[in-house]
This record gives C-alpha cells, structure tokens and sequence, in this order.
C-alpha cells in the first residue's frame, strides 16, 4: 500500500469524501440527513489522520489514538443531535428544518 | 503486486465516493442511512488497506453497530409524512454545490499536490496493534482517556435529558400514520397543500406500512 499508492491518493479520496459529506449537511432539508452528512465528514477526517499515521509515523501510535478519538466524539455527536432531531419532531410534527424558524426574527 | 494493491484502492474509493453520493441524493431517507452504512464499510476496508487493522474493527463495532443502528432508531421515531413532489433538497443547493466543488477542485487538489509531505523513502511496517494502542492509552494518553469517558457519560446523560418526554405529555404508544395525518390536520386548520384525510392510502410517499402499535416512554 505504501508503495503502490501515493499519499496523495488518499488524501484526495478524503478531501472529495468530506467535499460530499459537506454538500450533505448543508443541503438536504431532513435533519437525519444533515447528522448523515456531518458523520460523513468526521470519516473523512479520520481517514486523513489514519494516512498520515501510516505514511509519515508508523512508528508511533499517535495517529491512531487521535482517529479513535475522533470516533469517541462523532459518537457523542450523533447520540445528542439524533436526541434533538426526536425532540424537535416531538415539538412541531417534523424534521424539516426550513419549518422549524421559530427564532426567525 | 502493486498493480494489485491500486486496484483495491480504486475499487474502494469507489464504493466509498458511489455511496456517499448515493447518501447525499437518494430520496428515501431509509435507503440513505443504508447507503451510509455501505460508505462505512467501504472505509473500513480502506483501514485495512492501510494495516490500521485496530481501527478496522473499531469502525465496523462503533459506526456500523451503534451510529448507523442509531441513525435508523432516530428516522423510525420521526417519520415525517411528506409528499412526494416536495423537494428533498433545499432551494439554493446549486449554489452549495458549486460552493464544495470550487472547494474541492480549486483548494484541496491543488494544496494537496503542492505541499511537500515529509514521507519515509523507505516503507515501514505498521506499529500500533492493540497491544501497543492499550499501552499508550495507560500510559501517556491516560488523561484524554479519562476525559472521553466523562464526554461519553456527558453525552449519554444529555441524550436522554433531551429526548425525554415530559410526563403529563407522555403518549401511550407511537401513533399511526393515519392518526399523525389526523392530528396533523386538527392543528393546522386548513392546509394549503396537504388535506387531512385519516386513510392509510395517504402513506403512498412513504413505502414502510404503519406498523402495529408499540410501546413508547416506557421506562424514560
């Protein structure tokens, strides 16, 4: 893999993963699919920091231990942001968040 | 042998890119969280290409087995009875479009293939098993270990504060989608675009039947 692939390879594949993911959370109107589009940026994050482990410190664990935490965070991200997309459709019968403008001056 | 090894990568980045963009435009929002569950796979299989095999398995445990499980619990609970000539996406995502492709071809490429990444000439094997990962999250990483956890316990106790029902508003059981048509009609007194009529033959938008009754707050 080292040797076959060039890290830019990878970093490519990430920047258009969280170029998607991106479009995802800014776009869609379906609060799910706007926390689908944030998970996929934090991957595309992680895969970043797992490439730069591997082509310029295997020799040290640090990469890794940021990229799990990275997981750790996105875990606690999604369990609290799909509790507020339960609440919010508890309160006003939808997810879509162009209806939910109760703030709007 | 690295033709073999390239030819993995690409049919991964593939699978990756294909599902992410199947999980950004499907409609059903079923299907997306499917989609994503495909991009997660995809992405594991990328760790192991990279000999981070630890994270390999982490990947499929935490986001296959908890996030995407919690994706799918968080779109059955909210079931939202849209028509189908809505759109799915907001009005200006052409703008957002250009906006993350200017961002991708005009910033990321570019930088990526004009630094100077500082790589090893001459490959290393992987170091970091689980037995070297545990080790350092004991030893020098013990305190942003502890400090997951208390964010973990943070996050789960915020979670069930915020998705708590009060307890005079606690319904029975979750409703029907011919019962939500219904109450949805009761408080919006005449609705422009969606009439409020009890019949199932309005879930057409929506292809999972109404499921049976269930139990709901229970034990909140």
């Amino acid at each position: 893999m080292i040797s076959a692939v060039p890290l830019e390879w990878v970093l490519i594949l990430a920047s258009g993963l969280f170029c998607v993911g991106l479009f995802g959370a800014l776009s869609r109107r379906h609060a799910v699919s706007m926390l689908m589009g944030i998970e996929l940026m934090l991957n595309a994050v992680n895969i970043n920091l797992v490439a730069f482990w591997r082509y310029t410190q295997p020799d040290e664990v640090g990469g890794m231990i940021f990229a799990l935490f990275v997981i750790v965070v996105a875990a606690a991200e999604a369990a609290v942001g799909l509790a507020m997309a339960i609440a919010i459709y508890r309160t006003w019968q939808t997810v879509n968040v162009d209806s939910v403008d109760s703030l709007r001056g | 042998m690295d033709l073999v090894v390239q030819i993995m990568f690409g049919v991964t980045g593939l699978l990756i890119l294909g599902a992410a963009f199947m999980v950004v435009s499907v409609r059903n929002i079923i299907h997306a969280a499917l989609w994503l569950i495909t991009c997660f796979f995809g992405i594991a299989m990328l760790y192991l290409l990279l000999q981070a095999e630890f994270l390999a398995i982490v990947q499929i445990l935490l986001y296959i087995g908890a996030v995407a499980v919690l994706v799918l619990f968080a779109v059955m609970l909210t079931r939202q009875i849209d028509d189908p000539d809505e759109p799915v996406l907001f009005q200006r995502w052409r703008s957002t479009l250009l906006i993350t492709a200017i961002l991708f071809a005009a910033v990321l490429v570019p930088t990526i293939y004009n630094h100077n990444w500082l790589i090893f000439a001459d490959p290393q094997p992987a170091f970091a098993g689980p037995r070297e990962l545990g080790f350092a999250f004991m030893n020098a990483y013990l305190l942003p270990f502890q400090i997951a956890a208390v964010l973990l316990l943070a996050a789960l106790v915020g979670a069930i504060i915020i998705a708590m029902e009060d307890q005079e508003q606690r319904r029975v059981r979750v409703l029907t989608l011919a019962e939500e048509v219904a109450l949805r009609g009761e408080r919006e007194p005449s609705p422009p675009t969606r009439p409020a009529n009890p019949q199932p033959a309005s879930s057409s938008s929506n292809p999972t039947p109404p499921p049976a009754p269930e139990q709901a707050g229970e034990g909140a």
